[in-house]
């Protein structure tokens, strides 16, 4: 059975892995998106609290015991407040200053963080065990579907929605995006505006937390496993513009599947793909597929 | 000379020129030429004091923080993806010297064309965006160099290039001494500084000044920004790619730590704790930076978090870096007295 020249079961096997790489995608360009919004930053630790977050539920089951259910919570909310230390304590004193210095600061805050579990664990990582109720698969009749890949599009999917209707939808998600066009305003208006920076901040960096803890029993819990993804999630930022929670949610899967496809056909591409997907966009349209034109 | 409306990013590292420049004593301790002489002098008695591939590593590395200063501190361009210039000039260079048989010199140039060829592709995708973006940009863009160069046949994959070998400068000069090879990188290091003051120092540097200052207004005044800001990219990218040319003669060696996006944030360590838009700032980084290195080197990973922790502490509490806050110190003290 053969689907455009390949294999059928190749083709969907890859194209499985590329949504399952876009689901991280999404999840860790929507948090960017979200710190850019109020912050102005690009927040250069995002892959390095991923690492985090992805290191916590494997410190919490080596250590206390607590599993895989437990972590997907736990973690997100532990490496969320220490991002709230970190947007108080380092990132508000140069609030003012020029974000290029944002930037700065937050690369120097990867590198720390990455030395540090570097130096703690190695590089070649560890092992994080599929949780029971996940283990297994389904034959879908022309591929098997394993039920915990499954179960991570369904968590980001849910995830992605859920930040979405809360940014969107619900009241303290109008404030934001009111402080986001005004923030003075919003300010004038009773607003504790510093306070939501700190809880954005949490709020983003939770989210890569999350898609860490989802990453762990995929990929061995590594330290470099975050400087590895990010450079590619700041491209498919630059594609879908930073503009937008639905931008970075579209282009995130959209270009994991991209690079599914470009594995299926040409292989020795994939690794590259979406930095070429970026410079045509660049050069079609500079301001990216969902940014408003600057 | 005397800029007034800096913005903040560019404004912590230079302190107000041309308020020193009248008394006599003042005069002669600002004197560049005075300064650069001394520097040179020194230089050229150093390696019988230190040992010469240790300076050597130095004087690269401290003409690729100049390079990437140049876009930084004069254009106000963030790049995170110099290492691609740095790494691959650096391949090509070594691929002359070792399979093509070209003399020092024509692989140092080939080295530095490759840089600047790829500055331009990068340059011209790169100018299309601003601030964080552009950083954004430039790092993935570098990042694809860095596959490329993975995968590609004449960079030697995960071995990258050993050995090269250390041909005759002009076909004459024997270089296989270390002392030969470090007056050869001195004289490099010499002449890239030299277009780097030159350039700054220009009119070309006043444009770039004002499209880093304010772009519109750059604009209206009939400045082609973005041409100007591709030339400033395309020359900092061949001088990179100088520095990683002249590594090879020093190591013999081009390989992916010259390309990984790692070294693109040491050259924005060392320039950012040298001084952003100073001369000598990125000499003094990268003095520093290397001396850590080596250091720490044995210690796992410990060189890495103590980069972290400089970075974090300059953004913080250091914005001038070194050399910027001695200016600063110098010229706040000169007014006052």
């Amino acid at each position: 059975m053969d689907f455009l020249g390949v294999p059928f079961p190749v083709f969907a096997g890859q194209l499985l892995i590329g949504l399952i790489n876009g689901a991280f995608y999404a999840v860790l360009s929507l948090g960017l998106a979200l710190i850019f919004g109020l912050l102005n930053i690009v927040n250069f630790a995002h892959g390095a609290l991923y690492m985090v977050g992805a290191f916590v539920a494997f410190l919490l089951l080596d250590i206390l015991g607590i599993g895989y259910w437990p972590a997907l919570l736990l973690s997100p909310i532990i490496v969320g407040l220490f991002g709230m230390v970190i947007e108080r304590f380092l990132l508000r004193p140069i609030a003012d200053l020029d974000h290029l210095y944002g930037l700065l600061l937050t690369f120097g805050l990867a590198l720390l963080i990455e030395g540090f579990f570097r130096q703690m664990y190695g590089v070649s990582g560890e092992t994080y065990a599929i949780p029971s109720i996940l283990q297994g698969g389904f034959n879908l009749g022309f591929m098997f579907l394993p039920t915990y890949r499954a179960w991570v599009i369904v968590a980001a999917i849910i995830v992605c929605g859920a930040t979405w209707f809360l940014i969107e939808q619900t009241r303290l998600g109008a404030t934001m995006r009111a402080a986001v066009e005004n923030a003075d305003l919003v300010r004038a208006f009773g607003v504790n505006v510093p306070l939501l920076v700190t809880l954005t901040y949490g709020l983003g960096v939770a989210l890569a937390a999350f898609a860490g803890v989802l990453a762990a029993p995929i990929y061995s819990v590594n330290p470099l496993m975050g400087s590895n993804i990010i450079i590619v999630v700041f491209a498919i930022v630059v594609i879908g513009g930073l503009g937008s929670i639905k931008g970075a949610i579209i282009s995130g899967f959209l270009l994991g599947l991209c690079e599914g496809l470009t594995r299926v056909y040409y292989p020795e591409a994939s690794n590259i793909v979406i930095f070429v997907v970026m410079a045509i966009v660049l050069v079609v349209r500079p301001a990216g597929l969902f940014g408003k034109t600057a | 000379m005397t800029d007034t409306t800096k913005t903040d990013f560019n404004r912590a590292g230079e302190a107000k020129a041309g308020t020193a420049s009248t008394s006599g004593a003042a005069a002669v301790l600002t004197d560049i030429r005075l300064w650069s002489a001394i520097g040179i002098v020194v230089l050229l008695i150093l390696p019988h004091y230190v040992y010469p591939v240790m300076i050597a590593k130095v004087l690269c590395f401290a003409l690729f923080a100049a390079a990437f200063n140049l876009l930084l501190g004069f254009a106000g361009l963030l790049s995170f993806g110099h290492a691609a210039f740095f790494g691959m000039s650096a391949y090509v260079t070594g691929y002359c010297l070792q399979s093509l048989g070209f003399t020092a010199e024509l692989g140092i140039l080939a080295g530095t064309a490759a840089g600047a060829l790829l500055g331009l592709a990068m340059g011209l995708l790169a100018i299309r965006r601003q601030g964080i973006y552009f950083a954004m940009i430039t790092l993935a863009l570098a990042q694809m160099v860095y596959f490329v160069a993975l995968q590609a046949p004449f960079t030697g994959g995960e071995d990258g290039l050993q050995g090269v070998p250390r041909r005759d400068l002009f076909g004459i000069i024997d270089m296989s001494s270390n002392m030969n090879v470090y007056y050869l990188v001195l004289g490099v290091f010499c002449i890239g500084l030299f277009i780097v003051y030159r350039t700054v120092h220009s009119p070309f540097g006043q444009v770039l000044k004002s499209i880093r200052e304010n772009e519109p207004r750059a604009i209206s005044l009939g400045y082609d920004a973005d041409r100007y800001k591709l030339m400033a990219f395309v020359l900092s990218a061949a001088l990179s790619g100088l520095a990683g040319s002249t590594k090879v003669m020093v190591f013999q060696l081009a390989s992916l730590t010259d390309i990984q996006w790692q070294m693109s944030g040491e050259v924005v360590l060392m320039a950012v704790l040298g001084g952003i838009g100073t001369m000598v700032g990125p000499l003094v980084g990268a003095t520093i930076i290397i001396t850590l290195q080596n250091e720490l080197a044995q210690i796992g990973s410990v060189s890495t978090i103590v980069q972290g922790a400089v970075f974090v502490f300059c953004v913080l509490a250091f914005r001038r870096g070194i050399v910027g806050e001695i200016k600063h110190r110098w010229t706040t003290w000169r007014g006052r007295s």
